[in-house]
């Protein structure tokens, strides 16, 4: 338990190095949303570290980050195309925060720090370790958001297309909870912030 | 008066920072001092509107004409690498000292999410090209008077006694988080 928990959470990209706040704020407001999110990121990061640890030797340190961008928005537009076809729900849902991965700091980050210096297979452990712990924070802030925002846990509504089940819980409705303001930004970036602490707390055992 | 809408909705109610949580890195890593704040600023509203220009004219006279609206991402990436370069040429050569200043923040403006965000909006939402200026410029100023106003906050927050695990971002996030549901109930 010990050790699951400092592999994820120790080095986490969201927690410790607040990297790609940006879609962990803005898409988590129904569970579903997070955790697809999540795993986008996962294959993306694992897809664009193999590439760049592939092509390592032929790209000069100059035009690094050029390159890097043009393959992460390649997979990135990939996936858009993908998405609009099989679930436009989920398209519509995510709005401009799917091209805006393209931007996303843990993917250039961990392409420019790490895999562009190590071999295949440890930079496909490492994108594979920061994807899943980012997978991991961004399932608890969503889950969190859409339980004090709207009482309910949504799994599968938007992607009932693909899979040919709707599955949404509803936990609660009374006068204190559901409240709104988890759903509006200012909630997002309270609730991201005590979790932030709250994490820290438990893994490094201060006050 | 519906431009002006367009302006003030862009500048407050739909402040880019604090409701699209865009461009957040720099907002939460690059505030910490007041000056760094308002340089950084300039220079992203320069990139954003001369972007803004060439991503509108791309996007309507060759993007839908053949088709290919699919290669958006790939091709306005390319657009903003551009200017970004540009402008670095430009600040190294006429204003050397806000160069310095601004350091590794200048080409890293390139994946800040604020300037993509803005562009991919404008394009999303359909708008005529004096409308994509307008909003370009108001998320722009709205984006520069939050960080600022933040990097004033920030500093006083650091001098403050608060709790070891809450130091830092937790404690940024969380005050971003009151700026933002005052922000909402402005207009």
């Amino acid at each position: 338990m010990r050790k699951i928990f400092k592999f994820l959470f120790n080095d986490n990209p969201i927690l410790i190095f607040t990297l790609g706040l940006c879609s962990v704020l803005a898409i988590t407001t129904t569970f579903e949303k997070s955790y697809i999110m999540g795993i986008i990121i996962l294959i993306v990061l694992i897809l664009c570290n193999i590439i760049t640890s592939i092509i390592k030797k032929i790209v000069k340190e100059e035009i690094r980050i050029p390159v890097y961008i043009i393959i992460i928005a390649t997979i990135i537009t990939i996936i858009q195309i993908f998405i609009s076809r099989y679930s436009p729900n989920l398209y519509k849902a995510f709005g401009i925060y799917l091209p805006l991965l393209t931007v996303n700091c843990v993917l250039l980050g961990s392409c420019l720090s790490y895999a562009s210096s190590h071999s295949i297979k440890d930079s496909f452990l490492n994108a594979l370790k920061n994807g899943l712990g980012y997978l991991v924070v961004i399932s608890i802030i969503g889950f969190l958001r859409e339980l004090l925002g709207s009482g309910k846990i949504t799994i599968m509504n938007d992607i009932s297309l693909l899979t040919g089940y709707r599955f949404i819980i509803d936990v609660f409705n009374n006068d204190i909870l559901p409240n709104k303001i988890f759903l509006t930004s200012g909630g997002a970036f309270i609730l991201l912030g005590l979790v932030m602490g709250i994490i820290r707390k438990l893994n490094r055992g201060d006050n | 008066m519906e431009m002006f809408t367009i302006f003030t909705t862009a500048l407050i109610a739909e402040n880019i920072i604090l409701t699209k949580f865009l461009g957040i890195c720099s907002f939460i890593g690059s505030s910490n001092k007041e000056k760094n704040a308002l340089g950084m600023g300039i220079t992203v509203t320069f990139v954003v509107l001369i972007s803004t220009i060439f991503t509108y004219l791309i996007n309507k006279y060759i993007l839908i004409p053949t088709n290919s609206t699919y290669l958006q991402t790939l091709f306005f990436i390319l657009v903003i690498a551009c200017f970004v370069q540009i402008t670095e040429l430009i600040t190294k050569k006429y204003f050397n000292n806000l160069y310095k200043s601004l350091g590794i923040y200048l080409p890293l403006i390139t994946t800040n999410c604020a300037v993509f965000g803005i562009i991919l909006t404008n394009i999303n939402m359909n708008y005529d090209f004096i409308t994509s200026i307008i909003n370009s410029l108001g998320s722009c100023i709205g984006f520069v008077f939050v960080i600022y106003v933040f990097s004033l906050i920030r500093e006083k927050i650091d001098k403050n006694n608060i709790i070891n695990s809450l130091k830092g971002v937790p404690i940024a996030l969380i005050t971003a988080g009151i700026m933002a549901l005052i922000f909402s109930r402005i207009i």
